[in-house]
C-alpha cells in the first residue's frame, strides 16, 4: 500500500516536472525540471526494486550529464526564450490526439497482451545480479557497447579539437 | 520489529545523527581556525569561551542577526534555492553511512546508521554528484562574474574528479564483494602476519587508491589546493560572492558537511571503519567502535586542515592536467591491477 502511494506520487511529480521542462522559457529551469524528471524516475526504479538502475540513473544523469547541460547553458549564458503564439494545429489536433493515443495504447496493453504486473524485486534488481547476468550471459554485448562508446568518445575528441592540434607537430626548440 | 517502533528508531537516529553531524561541522570550523591559527604562529579564536570553544555558537548567532541582502541583478529563484540545494545534499549523504555495530537497547537490536542499504556506496557517490547543483547554480544565478566563474570551476572540477574519486573506490568493492558500506567493514575485520589490522589499506594493497582518493577529495570538497572555485586571490570569494548571512553560512555548512561525510567514508573504505581493540564491560564494548571511528574521521579533518595551512593553491590548467592525466589513468591501472590480484587469487 505505501509502496503504490509513493509509486503514484513520484509519478506524479515526473509527469508535472516533464510538462514544467516544455512550459518554462528560461533553458535553465527546463533543465532543473529535467534534472526532477530523472530523480523522480530513480525513485520509481527503487520502488519497484531495481536498485542498482536507480543509483546509476542518478549518478549517470542527474549527477553528470545534467551537469554538463546546465554548465553549457552557464558558459553560453543562454537567456530567455521568445514566445511564439504556437501552432493552432498543434493546440487543437496534437494534444487531443497524443492523450487519446496513449490511452488507446495502455488499454491494448493492458487487455490484450500476456504481461501482468510484475511483484517488486521478482527481477534481478540487486547489483550482484546484474554483475552475474553482465559478465557472464551477456559479456559479448557488454563489450561491444563499450567498445562503441569507445569509439563515440574518440570521434567527439576529433570533432572537438581544434584542426592544428590535429597535425602532425614539429619538435619546438 | 514492528512498523511503529521502525519508525521511531528511525526518527531517533536521524534526529541524533543530524544533531552530531551539525556540531560536528561548527566545531571542525573551530578547529580549522585554531590548527591553521597555530600553524601561521597566532593564537586562532581565544575570546568566547575556554580555548574559544563559545566561537561556533556565537559565530551563528551573528549569521542568524545580519542583515540577509539579496541583490537586485539576481535571478531570484535559484539564488535562494541554490544554498538550499547544497546543504540538504551534503546533509543527505550522512543517513547510510554506519558508525558502529549492532547495539541492543531494551528489546530493540538496531545498527547504528540510519538505513543499512546494500547499494550504500553507490548511493553516497550519487548524492555528492548531484551537490555540483548548489554550487553552480549559486554562481550562476548570482549574476557576477567572479561568481559566474567560480560556479563554472567548480562544476568543471567536481564533474572531472569524481571519475578518478569514484574508480579509486572499485578496487576495494572488487575486494570486499559488495557495496553495502557495513559489509565492507566487516569483510576489514581480523589481521594478518600476527599485528598488522586487515584494513584495505595494508591487505588489500589499497594503499595508491587511498592516496588518489585523499586527493581527489580535496577537489570535491573545493579545498586548499584545489579550492580554485573560491580563490580569494583572484575571484573575490568565487560562487558565493553575492551571498551574506545564512544564506553563506549554509554553503560553509555544506562544505564543512561534505568534508566530513568524505573523511567517513575514507574511513570506512580504507582504513577499517569502526574496527579496534574493544574490551571492558559490556556499555564500553558498545561505545569503543564508535570511539575508534571518530578518531579516524578526526585524524583525516586534522590532515586536511593541516594541508591547508602547508600547501600553496594550484593553477587551474595544473589541476585539470593533474586529474585527467596523472589521477584518472593511476586509478585505473590500480583498478586492473587490483582485479587481476583478485582474478588470480580466485
Amino acid at each position: 500500500m505505501l509502496h503504490l502511494i509513493l509509486f503514484s506520487v513520484f509519478g506524479l511529480i515526473c509527469a508535472a516536472a516533464a510538462v514544467n521542462l516544455l512550459v518554462q522559457s528560461h533553458p535553465i529551469n527546463s533543465a532543473l525540471s529535467l534534472v526532477v524528471v530523472m530523480g523522480s524516475l530513480a525513485v520509481e526504479y527503487l520502488l519497484l526494486g531495481a536498485e542498482f538502475v536507480a543509483a546509476v540513473q542518478v549518478i549517470v544523469y542527474a549527477g553528470a550529464i545534467m551537469v554538463l547541460f546546465v554548465f553549457v547553458i552557464m558558459l553560453l549564458n543562454a537567456g530567455k526564450d521568445e514566445r511564439t503564439k504556437g501552432s493552432r494545429v498543434s493546440l487543437f489536433i496534437g494534444i487531443p490526439g497524443v492523450t487519446i493515443g496513449s490511452v488507446l495504447m495502455a488499454w491494448v496493453l493492458i487487455t490484450h497482451s500476456g504481461t501482468r504486473s510484475v511483484e517488486a524485486g521478482a527481477l534481478p534488481g540487486d547489483p550482484r545480479q546484474i554483475a552475474q547476468l553482465l559478465f557472464h550471459q551477456f559479456l559479448l554485448p557488454f563489450e561491444v557497447t563499450s567498445i562503441l562508446v569507445l569509439i563515440a568518445i574518440m570521434g567527439a575528441v576529433v570533432l572537438a579539437a581544434r584542426p592544428e592540434a590535429l597535425q602532425p607537430t614539429e619538435e619546438k626548440n | 520489529m514492528t512498523l511503529g517502533t521502525f519508525i521511531l528508531v528511525s526518527l531517533v537516529k536521524i534526529l541524533l545523527a543530524l544533531f552530531v553531524l551539525l556540531t560536528a561541522v561548527a566545531y571542525t570550523v573551530w578547529l580549522e581556525r585554531k590548527v591553521v591559527g597555530h600553524i601561521q604562529n597566532r593564537w586562532g579564536p581565544t575570546r568566547v569561551g575556554p580555548f574559544g570553544l563559545l566561537q561556533p555558537m556565537a559565530d551563528g548567532v551573528k549569521f542568524l542577526f545580519k542583515e540577509d541582502l539579496t541583490p537586485p541583478h539576481v535571478y531570484r529563484p535559484l539564488y535562494i534555492a541554490a544554498p538550499m540545494i547544497a546543504v540538504v545534499f551534503a546533509l543527505t549523504s550522512i543517513a547510510v553511512i554506519p558508525f558502529g555495530n549492532w547495539i541492543a537497547i531494551g528489546s530493540i537490536y538496531t545498527p547504528l546508521q540510519i538505513a543499512d542499504v546494500n547499494i550504500g556506496l553507490l548511493i553516497i557517490l550519487g548524492i555528492t554528484s548531484l551537490g555540483v547543483y548548489g554550487v553552480a547554480l549559486s554562481g550562476w544565478s548570482s549574476n557576477s562574474k567572479y561568481s559566474l566563474l567560480g560556479g563554472l570551476r567548480a562544476s568543471a572540477q567536481m564533474v572531472s574528479y569524481e571519475i578518478a574519486l569514484g574508480l579509486s573506490l572499485v578496487g576495494v568493492v572488487i575486494l570486499s564483494g559488495s557495496l553495502s558500506l557495513r559489509e565492507i567493514v566487516d569483510a576489514q575485520a581480523g589481521h594478518f602476519w600476527g599485528f598488522i589490522p586487515n584494513w584495505n589499506i595494508f591487505r588489500g594493497g589499497q594503499f595508491v587508491a587511498f592516496f588518489i582518493y585523499l586527493m581527489a577529495a580535496y577537489a570535491e570538497t573545493n579545498r586548499i589546493p584545489f579550492d580554485l572555485p573560491e580563490a580569494e586571490t583572484e575571484l573575490v570569494a568565487g560562487y558565493h560572492t553575492e551571498y551574506s548571512a545564512m544564506k553563506f553560512a549554509m554553503f560553509f555548512m555544506a562544505e564543512y558537511a561534505n568534508m566530513i561525510t568524505v573523511a567517513c567514508l575514507a574511513s570506512i573504505m580504507f582504513l577499517g571503519g569502526w574496527r579496534g581493540p574493544v574490551f571492558g564491560p559490556e556499555i564500553l564494548q558498545d561505545v569503543l567502535p564508535i570511539f575508534w571511528f571518530l578518531l579516524r574521521v578526526f585524524v583525516f579533518l586534522f590532515v586536511y586542515i593541516w594541508v591547508r595551512g602547508t600547501l600553496p593553491r594550484f593553477r587551474y590548467d595544473q589541476l585539470m592536467a593533474f586529474g585527467w592525466k596523472c589521477l584518472l589513468p593511476l586509478a585505473i591501472a590500480n583498478l586492473v591491477i587490483t582485479a587481476l590480484v583478485v582474478a588470480l587469487r580466485a
